[in-house]
């Protein structure tokens, strides 16, 4: 079943609120290895003229959105089959850095649905304004590929 | 790399991750929230018909993201994307490349991989740093 357009672009979905903690971002530069000090060492992300542990790059993408109960509700709501997807391309633009300590508010809606290879893939396209305060911090991407393995491609 | 010198067709220092434990996915998963059991539970990937767990795209990502911000600082980039090419089976042992594809009114634009051993490119992304 492919997802209903107009249904999905006006879909609502309730913003979350995150926030930055310095244990979870430390936890996150040893899951992937950082040796940088600036992202663990308070002293290092000063000296180094941030005001706490920076935020990294990919940090705010797809993954915190899934750290809530029922991350999936969203793509069921729409009707995708959760076992045929896969996270096919996430972009980010940034404005403003982020740090420990920062509460962010995370606001999502569906940007786009399209297929390609004959209908064989389908991507719905998330995008999520992260603002602190009234601020816009970032904007974030996150394409979900949906398999429909029925056609072929 | 000094932010002045960057020239187009700067390739920067490739940058290997090494072997993708469970241990990485686990520690993955609590640290950036995604603990979607295909990564972590073999008896789960297995029932979607996987051999074994697989890393999570955002993994690959982030890594590509620790190589960005050890060649520049992270305030500079403006903008930055991976697109997942394929997946990174665990044990894998990724190596994350990039070179510096144009330079536009003191913008860089910075083609990405993640490669695995066999050749496979897992993650295409680019980014864009002002170098200004």
């Amino acid at each position: 079943m492919y997802v209903d357009r107009e249904k999905a672009l006006q879909l609502e979905l309730a913003p979350l609120t995150v926030d930055i903690e310095r244990g979870r971002l430390r936890l996150f530069a040893k899951a992937i290895g950082e040796t940088d000090p600036v992202y663990t060492d308070l002293d290092a992300a000063r000296r180094a003229g941030h005001p706490d542990l920076p935020v990294p790059p990919s940090f705010l993408g797809n993954a915190i959105e899934l750290d809530v109960p029922n991350p999936l509700e969203w793509l069921l709501a729409l009707g995708v089959d959760t076992t045929s997807t896969l996270h096919g391309e996430q972009s980010f633009v940034y404005h403003k850095m982020v740090h420990a300590g920062d509460s962010l508010v995370l606001h999502r809606r569906i940007a786009d649905v399209y297929t390609k290879k004959g209908g064989a893939l389908e991507f719905v396209v998330k995008q999520t304004d992260i603002k602190r305060g009234d601020e816009l911090v970032a904007v974030t991407f996150c394409s979900i590929a949906v398999m429909h393995r029925e056609v072929a491609a | 790399m000094t932010l002045s010198d960057v020239t187009v067709g700067m390739e920067l220092p490739p940058l290997e991750i090494g072997p993708i434990s469970r241990r990485t996915l686990a520690l993955f998963a609590g640290g950036s929230g995604d603990h979607q059991p295909i990564h972590i539970d073999i008896d789960a990937a297995k029932a979607r018909g996987r051999e074994d767990v697989i890393g999570h795209g955002m993994l690959a990502m982030a890594h590509l993201g620790r190589f960005l911000t050890n060649c520049v600082p992270q305030e500079r980039i403006r903008s930055y994307k991976a697109r997942f090419a394929a997946v990174t089976p665990v044990l894998a042992n990724p190596t994350c490349r990039g070179r510096v594809v144009a330079i536009d009114d003191g913008l860089a634009t910075l083609d990405l991989t993640v490669t695995l051993a066999d050749g496979t490119v897992t993650v295409r992304g680019e980014a864009v740093v002002d170098l200004r």
